[in-house]
This record gives C-alpha cells, structure tokens and sequence, in this order.
C-alpha cells in the first residue's frame, strides 16, 4: 500500500513524525481525509483530533488549532500550542505596547547614535580590560 | 605598609565573592544544557513551517503577500532580543553594537527605526540612550512561552500592515557553540523570496481552505512568530553559555586575587615578626 510522510509539530516540540496510508484532521471549514497522492492543499484546523492510520494502526493527537499543508507525498501539521483568538491576540499586543509606553515615560523618541556608541565602547573597553588582566596573570 | 587584620578581611570578602560567583557558574551550567534542549525542541517546528513557506514561496499563488513586497522604505523596525539579568560578559553589548551599526547606516540613507525589545537588557539600554520603542516583552524567563511574543510580534506586523514601518530586522545572537555566541542581524520583512528555476516555472497552486489571503496572512504570521521565539530560546542558550563563561573568569580572577593577597599577608606578617625582633634585640643590647 502507498504510504505519505506524516509530521505533527508544535512550537515546543515535534509531536509525531512517520508515514501513514490515511490522515483524518478536522480543518476550519469540515472534515479532512487525506490519502496519499493528494493534491497539493492548504487549509486552516479547527480543534480537534488529527488520527493518522498506517494500515490496520491508528494514532490519535489533539491539536488545538494550527495549519495543515498537504503536498502528495508529504502532509504537514503545524500545531498551534494554544487555541488563538483575534481577541486575545489583541490583548497582548496591548499589553506589549504599554509595557513599551511606561518604559519611556518622559523620553524622546530620537536615538542619540553618539551617546549610544559612547556607552558601548565604554562597555567593551571594561569588559576588554577585564581579559587583558586575565592574560596578564 | 598595610596592616595583616585588613589584608585578611579583603581575602575572606573576596573568598565570599568567589563562593558566589563558583555557584552562579554551576547554576548557569546546569541551566545551559535545559536551554540547549529547549532549543532543539524548538526547532522540528521551525523548520517544517520553513518548508511549508518554501513550498508556498513556489506555488503559483493568486495572491501575492504583503511580506514579500519590497516598498521603498522610510523606516524599519529592529525587534532586539536580549537576557533578562546581566553578568553574561559581551553578550548584550556586542549585540547592541551590531544594532546601533546598522541603525546609524539606515538613518544615513534617510531611513528613521524604531525598535521592538525583548528582554529588559534592552530596554535598559534603550531607556538610557533613547530610540523609538513600539514594544517591549521582558521576563520571560528560561523556558519562555511561545504565546508571550505573541503580542510583540502583533504590534510590528500591524506597523507593517499599515505602512507604518517598511522593513523589519531580527536581532539576536546566534549559538555557534558553548565558547562562541555569534551577534547577528538579519532581515525578516520582506521575505526574501525562494530562488526559482528559470527553466522550471511553478504551475501548480495548493487549494486553499477557506481563502488564500487569510490562509497565508495566519500561516506568514505564524512563520514570523516561529522565527522570534526561535532566536528568543536560542539567545537564551546563548545566555547561560556566556553566563558560564564570565562566572568561571569571574572565578578564577578572584582565585588569583586570593593568591595575591594571601603573599600579601605573608609579607606584612613577616615583615611585623622581624620588626618585633629588631626591636627586642635593639631593646636587649641597649641594656
């Protein structure tokens, strides 16, 4: 029987990876069955189970969202580590704006190139005193 | 001539400082192997989304994303990721020294950056030196979440999106080996494009469930985000290597110290001892 090459990541890790004869995923707008031979595909999942089956064994994984890529010989799962919402997206751009926004209460928005270069080489220059010293000894 | 009671306090405060820093060193070796395997976890995921971008850079797609446009820029968006704590040697410094470079050569031709900052090194040093900040994610510690940068990631592709920022530049330093981090700045929007045969132009397209622009906005989107939070948990790694590094100096600097300062009080004791005896005999043949 023909078989397709199967891999299930998410961000943190690599869920499932080998060869399956059919691939079940819920995808945003229905159900997907995936055999291999298919033609060439890309769609958004739904949460839900993605079952791979090779022959008579089956595997079951929970995805909470993601993206599906189907290429004849080669179907790829990219899972999302949480379920996401445009809302909560929203959120946290927010929220990484205003962390932005009290970091520079009271500061103008021009860097200073000189003040900047100044502060650097100050630095490199302690922390190369600090490696003459050593090979000195 | 210094006195032996100070000499010997010097030596046990520098002892005590020893003590600590040998500690940091153990910590941020045992914590380095954690961040490396964090690290390869990470990346099956990056590179199977690299290969479905590829894939979708081939395809023949009816619609072209906004990523790989390339509009005349006017201003460019440095998202920088730094360490949270400090006492990791050159680590952040060099870093910021590669950023302020290619800063200062955009703004030669004219083109203004802001900057998105990841790690409150970064912000520290952006606060002192100023620079137009749009986000800022700190604290994300040593197993960051891929959801914390979420939110960052948003507010610099919304910029782009509305044509308020042209390029974006990723800034982090690249984990060569344990000895050897590696500063880098690379270029994140626009995407640089597949190379494509000539002789062998794409003429598939993938079906796309439910439409192309939204499909590739979330998958790009997604490809962004993988990026960040690959370099955030490889400047980590980065991290605890430098951070092992400086504190096993920081070790052996102080050992030496020690050393020093141990001759140090030898010779004042001594040189106390043979004084007291001068004096004695000077006082017995006086007598």
């Amino acid at each position: 029987m023909s078989t397709m090459k199967i891999n299930i990541v998410s961000s943190s890790e690599e869920i499932y990876s080998g060869e399956a004869t059919m691939v079940f995923a819920t995808g945003t707008l229905g159900e997907l069955g995936i055999a291999p031979g298919h033609t060439p595909l890309l769609t958004g999942l739904a949460p839900g189970p993605v079952r791979v089956q090779n022959g008579s064994d089956e595997e079951a994984f929970f995805c909470s969202g993601g993206f599906l890529e189907v290429q004849p010989d080669l179907v790829t799962v990219l899972s999302d580590t949480a379920e996401r919402a445009e809302s909560l997206d929203e959120s946290e751009a927010i929220k990484a704006k205003e962390i932005a926004e009290q970091e520079l209460a009271n500061k103008d928005t021009t860097i200073d190139y000189a003040k900047a270069s100044a502060q650097l080489a100050e630095a490199v220059a302690r922390l190369k005193t600090i490696q003459k010293l050593r090979k000195k000894q | 001539m210094a006195n032996t009671k100070e000499v010997r306090k010097q030596i046990a405060s520098i002892k005590s400082t020893q003590k600590i820093t040998s500690a940091m060193e153990m910590v941020a070796a045992s914590k380095m192997k954690k961040t490396q395997d964090t690290m390869l976890e990470g990346r099956p995921y990056s590179l199977k989304i690299k290969d479905v971008i590829s894939h979708v850079a081939l395809a023949n797609s009816e619609y072209p994303h906004p990523f790989y446009e390339e509009r005349s820029p006017k201003k460019a968006c440095f998202i920088v990721v730094s360490s949270d704590k400090g006492l990791c040697g050159g680590l952040n410094i060099n870093l910021f020294k590669q950023v302020i470079a290619k800063s200062a050569e955009l703004n030669e031709k004219e083109i203004e950056s802001c900057f998105a900052l990841i790690g409150s090194k970064s912000s520290a040093f952006f606060k002192s030196v100023g620079g137009d900040v749009i986000a800022v994610a700190e604290k994300l510690g040593d197993k960051p979440n891929p959801d914390d940068l979420i939110g960052l990631t948003k507010v610099v592709l919304d910029m782009h999106k509305n044509g308020d920022i042209d390029q974006a530049y990723l800034c982090s330093n690249i984990f060569v080996n344990t000895m050897t981090q590696q500063p880098n700045v690379e270029q994140l929007i626009p995407l640089a494009p597949e190379e494509q045969s000539e002789s062998n132009p794409s003429q598939w397209d993938y079906i796309y469930e439910p439409e192309a622009k939204e499909l590739l906005d979330g998958l790009l989107t997604r490809y962004i985000e993988s990026l960040v939070y690959q370099s955030v948990i490889e400047n980590n790694a980065c991290e605890q290597a430098a951070k092992m590094i400086a504190m096993k100096n920081a070790t052996d600097n102080a050992g030496d110290l020690i050393k020093e300062l141990e001759l140090l009080y030898n010779n004042v004791r001594q040189a106390a001892i043979t004084q007291e005896l001068s004096e004695i005999v000077g006082g017995a043949a006086a007598v």
